[in-house]
C-alpha cells in the first residue's frame, strides 16, 4: 500500500539519528556555562557566565582567532581567483587533458587530509621552505580551490556561450564581457563557493598540523587546550563561537544557491 | 553601389570538414541579402565569419572596404540577432538594449533614452522594465532586434531570427523586417533554411550547399532559372528531370526543372501513373510517374482530382521546362 506518510518506526529512527548527531553539540554549549573547570562533570554542579569574561581576557585565544580568520580569508581569496579561472578554462574551451585536469583539481578534497598534509610537509621540507603563515595558507588553498571550482564550473556550464558572443558583438571587449555578463551570472555561485571555502579553512586541523610551524590556528589551539586540566570551559566558549562563525556562511551559501536552477541564457 | 561585405575565396575548414569552402560574394550597401541552404551548408558559418566569431582558414573578408582579418568582433561595424536571441537574463529589457551603448561609454540618461526610442520602434515601448524571462518568444525577438539596431550598425546580421516563431508571427515579422530595412536603409544579411522566407524578403539570395554557394541571384532568378538541380529541388521543390528524359522531350541533353504548378491535367500530353494525392488546402499535390520519372504537380482548387492508381494525361508549356547544364 502506498502512503505519503512515513511509518512511525522510520520517523523515530530518523529522529534518533538526528539527535545522535546534534545533542553532543548542545552538550558543548552547556559546558561553556559550567562552574566546574577541571573535568566535564554531568550534570554541571552550577552555571556561570564567568568563562566568557575569562576567554575575553586570554590573549592566546585572540591570537589563534585572528590567525584563523587571516588564513581563511586569504585562502578564500586565492581559491576564488584560481578556482574561477580553472572553471572558466574547463567549461569554456576544449583542450587535450581537460578531463584529467578536472580530476586533478578535485583530488585534494577526495584524498584524506592526512595525505595532503604529509605530502605538503615533505614538499616544503624538500624545497627548504620554512613553515610559516604562508605555508598554512597554501595548504588550505589546495582544498578551498576545489570548493570554488565545483561551484563555479556548474554555473559556467549554464551560462550559454551565445551570451558571451552577444556581448562581444555589441562592442564589449573581454574585460567588459567578464565584468557585465559573466560575473553577474556566476556571482552567487562564487559567493557560495567562497563561503564554503572560508568555513572549511576555518575549522581545518589535519592539513594545518602538518603545514604550520609554531603558529596555532583556532582548531589547533582547542586541541591543545583540551589536554590542559585547567579552565576547560574556555574551550567550550571558543567552540560556541566557532560553530556560529562557520554555521552562518554555510547557511548563507545554502540560501544563495537555492532556487537558481533556471538556466541563464536559455533564450526561450 | 558600394560594397558592404566582400568574400574573396573564403574558406573555413575544421580539419577535414569544409564548413565554408572557397566562397566568393559581394553584398552591396543597403541590400537585403539572404543566405539560404539546408542545415550544415555553411550559411551560419559564413554569417559568423562576418561577425568575427570565426576566422577564415583561407581567403579575405572585407567589411566596408576594410580587411577584417585582424578586427575583433567587438570592433566590427556589424551587429547580430542571434538564433536563440541571447538576451542577458540578469538585465531588464532596457538595459539589454542599452548594453552596446553602455560598453561604448554613453552616459546613463542618453542610453536609456536611445534604448526607449529603439524599443518604441519595435513596438515594445512599455516593456523596458521587464526581464527577458517575462516576455513571449516574439517579444524577445524584437528586443534582440532593438539591441542590435540601437548601435546603428552598418550591417545587421540575422541568424534564423524567425525560426522559433509560429507561422502567423513569422509572416508578420517578415513584413516588419522588410519595412524596417527599407526605412533604415542599412544592409541586412539574413540566414535561413526557409526558401519562402528568403524569396519573399530578400533583394538577392545566395543558395548554399556543402559549404559552397551554388547560385546567387534575385529571388526570380533562383526560382525560375535555377542553374543546378540542387537549387531547383531545394527552392520550391521543383521537379528535377534527368537528362535522358529531357533529351527525349527537347533533343537537348540537360537536367530539366519543372515547377509542380506548371504541370496540369489536359486532353493530350504525357500518360502519367498517379501514385499518391495529398490535400494542401489551397491546392492538391499529386505524385506520379511519367515513363518511370517521378514528378509532382499542384492541382488548383476546383479542378478534378485524380485518384491514386489512376492513369491521367498531363502536359506543360515548353517555356516552363527550364534547362540546366549537366554538372
Amino acid at each position: 500500500m502506498h502512503s505519503d506518510r512515513a511509518p512511525m518506526g522510520l520517523k523515530v529512527a530518523a529522529g534518533l539519528g538526528l539527535a545522535f548527531m546534534h545533542l553532543p553539540i548542545l552538550l558543548i554549549f552547556v559546558y561553556a556555562f559550567t562552574t566546574e573547570d577541571k573535568s566535564y562533570q554531568w550534570p554541571p554542579p552550577g552555571f556561570t557566565l564567568k568563562w566568557f569574561a575569562v576567554t575575553w581576557g586570554r590573549t592566546d585565544v585572540w591570537e589563534a582567532m585572528s590567525l584563523s580568520l587571516k588564513v581563511a580569508s586569504i585562502s578564500t581569496v586565492i581559491a576564488l581567483f584560481l578556482g574561477t579561472l580553472c572553471a572558466a578554462a574547463v567549461s569554456r574551451t576544449k583542450f587535450f587533458g581537460r578531463e584529467a585536469i578536472s580530476l586533478l583539481v578535485i583530488l585534494p578534497i577526495a584524498l584524506p587530509g592526512i595525505i595532503t598534509g604529509i605530502s605538503l610537509r615533505s614538499a616544503f621540507n624538500l624545497a627548504e621552505i620554512p613553515f610559516s603563515f604562508w605555508t598554512i595558507v597554501l595548504g588550505h588553498a589546495t582544498f578551498c580551490v576545489v570548493v570554488v571550482y565545483n561551484n563555479a564550473v556548474a554555473r559556467f556550464r549554464r551560462v550559454s556561450g551565445s551570451l558571451v558572443e552577444a556581448s562581444m558583438d555589441l562592442g564589449a571587449n573581454s574585460f567588459q564581457t567578464f565584468r557585465y555578463v559573466i560575473l553577474p551570472n556566476i556571482s552567487t555561485a562564487l559567493l557560495a563557493g567562497g563561503m564554503l571555502a572560508f568555513a572549511l579553512s576555518f575549522d581545518e586541523v589535519i592539513v594545518t598540523t602538518f603545514t604550520a610551524g609554531q603558529q596555532q590556528t583556532l582548531p589547533i589551539w582547542m586541541l591543545e587546550e583540551l589536554v590542559r586540566p585547567r579552565e576547560r570551559p574556555v574551550t567550550n566558549v571558543v567552540a560556541m563561537v566557532v560553530v556560529i562563525v562557520t554555521f552562518l556562511p554555510i547557511l548563507g551559501a545554502y540560501y544563495l544557491t537555492r532556487g537558481t536552477d533556471t538556466v541563464a541564457g536559455q533564450g526561450k | 553601389m558600394n560594397s558592404a561585405i566582400r568574400f574573396s575565396g573564403v574558406s573555413r575548414h575544421y580539419g577535414a570538414v569544409k564548413a565554408v569552402d572557397d566562397v566568393n560574394l559581394d553584398i552591396a550597401e543597403g541590400e537585403f541579402f539572404a543566405m539560404l541552404g539546408p542545415s550544415g551548408s555553411g550559411k551560419t558559418t559564413s554569417l559568423r565569419l562576418i561577425a568575427g566569431f570565426e576566422r577564415p582558414t583561407a581567403g579575405e573578408i572585407h567589411i566596408y572596404g576594410e580587411e577584417a582579418q585582424s578586427i575583433p568582433p567587438y570592433k566590427r561595424p556589424v551587429n547580430t540577432v542571434f538564433q536563440d536571441y541571447a538576451l542577458f537574463p540578469h538585465l531588464n529589457v532596457r538595459d539589454n538594449v542599452a548594453y552596446g551603448l553602455m560598453v561604448a561609454g554613453v552616459g546613463k540618461k542618453q542610453r536609456a533614452k536611445s534604448a526607449d526610442e529603439t524599443l518604441e520602434m519595435v513596438a515594445l515601448g512599455a516593456y523596458g522594465d521587464r526581464k527577458p524571462s517575462e516576455l513571449s518568444g516574439g517579444q524577445r525577438q524584437r528586443v534582440a532586434l532593438a539591441r542590435a539596431l540601437v548601435n546603428k550598425p552598418k550591417a545587421l546580421l540575422l541568424d534564423e531570427p524567425l525560426g522559433a516563431l509560429d507561422l502567423k508571427l513569422r509572416e508578420q515579422m517578415q513584413e516588419e523586417l522588410k519595412s524596417l530595412q527599407r526605412s533604415l536603409g542599412i544592409t541586412f544579411i539574413f540566414v535561413t533554411h526557409d526558401q519562402s522566407e528568403a524569396l519573399s524578403m530578400a533583394d538577392r539570395v545566395a543558395v548554399f550547399n556543402n559549404g559552397r554557394i551554388v547560385q546567387i541571384g534575385t529571388p526570380e532568378d533562383i526560382y525560375y532559372r535555377p542553374q543546378q538541380p540542387f537549387v531547383a529541388d531545394f527552392v520550391g521543390s521543383s521537379n528535377v528531370l534527368p537528362p535522358e528524359f529531357v533529351a527525349k522531350l527537347t533533343g537537348k541533353t540537360a537536367h530539366g526543372s519543372l515547377r509542380p504548378e506548371a504541370v496540369h491535367l489536359s486532353e493530350t500530353g504525357h500518360a502519367a501513373q498517379i501514385k499518391s494525392v495529398s490535400f494542401l488546402g489551397t491546392a492538391t499535390r499529386v505524385s506520379m510517374t511519367i515513363q518511370g520519372v517521378a514528378m509532382t504537380m499542384l492541382v488548383p482548387k476546383g479542378a478534378v482530382i485524380p485518384k491514386a492508381g489512376d492513369t491521367a494525361t498531363v502536359s506543360w508549356a515548353d517555356d516552363d521546362l527550364h534547362l540546366m547544364a549537366v554538372q
